[in-house]
């Protein structure tokens, strides 16, 4: 395919594999021996509407699965079916894998997704992977309510038989059509126990608050299965306070940690860790630079006006540390001083949980985790996986499951 | 000092590059606009392949007598070579960083020796 640069100029590449663009992360892998460790990457990413044909087979509601393939019938990917619109993901191809993946082969027989999956997987040196939607972040943003619940619910069937059922490697955590509380409570008892499922997901981008009496079934029922909850964040360009912003970086930038700063908020403040004590919760993909600022803003404010929260039995930012992050996209400041504060401030060592959040354009390989100078070998093998394999329960084989206890 | 066979000069067009593997070093080589450059083939980021993703033009902001912006365009001067993996985007006549001018790759000498081009490592 040709791609258009600079200046008029093309540039012809005629094959793409992704495993061999990712080369030097293999060699990364075998330099620091991760065949020795567990490594789980608890946030991955695939394109889910390059199955799009797939998954309306799986859409509950007839007449929106008419309308859905007859707007996909094209090829068009969803266009006027999926929320979501203008967003530079690939940074005008300067991220080449987006463009290119259109060319990528995979093997005969295997899922596309699968295969591809597993491809990147083998060379960074990741045992497993927790696989979640790309487009599908922005569903929440759906204006009907009942489109989020059938396109997720397809989305949700189809991803347990025909990917997670295929490999044991690959796991997701179940998307929860969340503006509507009452499919959330039966996505929960539809999947519980379900191969691969290994929790349950929020997209961020929504609005909804999270402490509404309407999601406190939800919530138990997910108590009870003893997986975790994720918040999953997301950006929005077409919100107002984003469209003051005229670059995608801006966008990214605030909207990946806003979301996820709201129901934090709402979380903490409304004492959902102490209504469900044994409910494990996850944040996935702000980064960590906001956590330092949310436990330093919460727990000033409250000292003043704990009145308002008489459901706290300790500080907010207690809560906040209780609870559980991925690493990406992890900030790598000037001053490694600050990455260091951090981590002790989130007690990362227990807390962290290693994501790569690949194939998207800000991924993370294993090694932001495993260079780090202030970390000693076993706190880095924690959160490259020890961490994960305790919070999910996961079986990873006798051999490398001695390394994590 | 030992001198690596990068291409015969008539096979290695200008606008192209090559990268060159010779025990650990791992070197881009481009020929852009009648010159050549060699940088070591590893991001200063995480390690990806620096020198084998689009090469670009500066992105510049046209900015007018009155200080408003009046748009952008690509620079008719400063090219840059760009990491595949993130976008960090290096320049293409010193291997320095474009966004941190402080931090630069490894430049390599490239050598033409008749109709052979040759790195220096
Ligand atoms: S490794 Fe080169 S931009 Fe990240």
């Amino acid at each position: 395919m040709d791609l258009p640069l600079s200046s008029d100029r093309t540039w012809r590449v005629d094959e793409f594999d992704s495993g061999k663009a990712l080369a030097h992360a293999a060699k990364q892998a075998k330099q620091r021996n991760y065949d020795q460790f567990p490594i789980i990457d608890v946030d991955s990413h695939h394109y889910e509407l390059e199955s799009f044909n797939e998954i309306l087979e799986y859409m509950p509601d007839p007449v929106l699965k008419q309308l859905a393939k007859m707007a996909n019938s094209g090829n068009s990917k969803g266009v006027g079916v999926m929320p979501g619109g203008v967003g530079y993901q690939d940074m005008g191809g300067r991220a080449i894998r987006y463009p290119l993946r259109r060319i990528e082969k995979t093997e005969p027989g295997v899922h596309r997704d699968v295969s591809l999956t597993r491809r990147w997987m083998d060379v960074m040196g990741i045992d497993i992977a927790v696989l979640f939607p790309s487009p599908m972040l922005q569903l929440g943003l759906h204006p009907q309510v009942e489109a989020e619940v059938s396109l997720a619910t397809a989305y949700n069937r189809w991803l347990s038989e025909r990917v997670l059922a295929e490999e044991s490697r690959i796991r997701s955590m179940i998307y929860l059509p969340f503006n509507d509380p009452d499919a959330s409570y039966r996505m929960v008892k539809e999947f519980a126990g379900k191969k691969g499922v290994c929790g349950f997901m929020i997209t961020s981008v929504r609005f909804r608050p999270v402490h509404h009496n309407s999601y406190m079934k939800v919530y138990s029922a997910i108590e009870e299965t003893g997986l975790p909850l994720a918040f999953h964040a997301g950006y929005n360009w077409g919100e107002q306070s984003m469209g003051m912003m005229n670059k995608f970086i801006a966008v990214h930038a605030l909207g990946f940690v806003w979301y996820n700063m709201v129901h934090m908020t709402n979380w903490v403040l409304n004492a959902m860790p102490e209504r469900f004590p044994k409910l494990k919760v996850i944040w996935i993909e702000s980064g960590l630079a906001w956590l330092p600022f949310m436990i330093q803003r919460l727990d000033n404010e409250y000292m003043m006006r704990s009145s308002e929260c008489p459901g706290l039995k300790k500080l907010p930012g207690e809560y906040i540390t209780d609870m559980f992050y991925t690493s990406q996209p992890m900030e790598i400041p000037r001053d490694m001083s600050l990455l260091e504060s951090t981590f002790k401030c989130i007690k990362a060592e227990s807390q962290l949980l290693y994501s790569s959040d690949y194939p998207h354009w800000d991924f993370d390989l294993p090694s932001t985790i495993y260079d780090l100078p202030f970390l000693k070998e076993k706190a880095k093998r924690d959160i490259l996986g020890g961490n994960a394999v305790k919070l999910f329960n996961l079986d990873i084989g006798a051999g490398k499951r001695t390394k994590v206890a | 000092m030992a001198e690596v066979f990068v291409a015969k000069f008539a096979e290695f067009p200008d606008g192209e590059r090559k990268i060159v593997q010779h025990g650990a070093h791992d070197i881009g080589v481009f020929h852009w606009e009648g010159q050549f450059y060699a940088y070591a083939n590893v991001c200063l980021h995480q390690g990806g392949p620096a020198c084998e993703g689009l090469i670009m033009h500066q992105v510049e902001d046209v900015i007018g007598p009155d200080k408003t912006l009046v748009g952008q365009k690509f620079s008719d001067t400063q090219v840059n070579f760009v990491c595949p993996w993130h976008g960090y985007e290096y320049d293409m006549k010193t291997g320095e960083c474009v966004p941190d001018r402080r931090l630069r790759l490894k430049k390599y000498n490239v050598v033409r020796r008749g109709d052979d081009v040759f790195v220096s490592i």
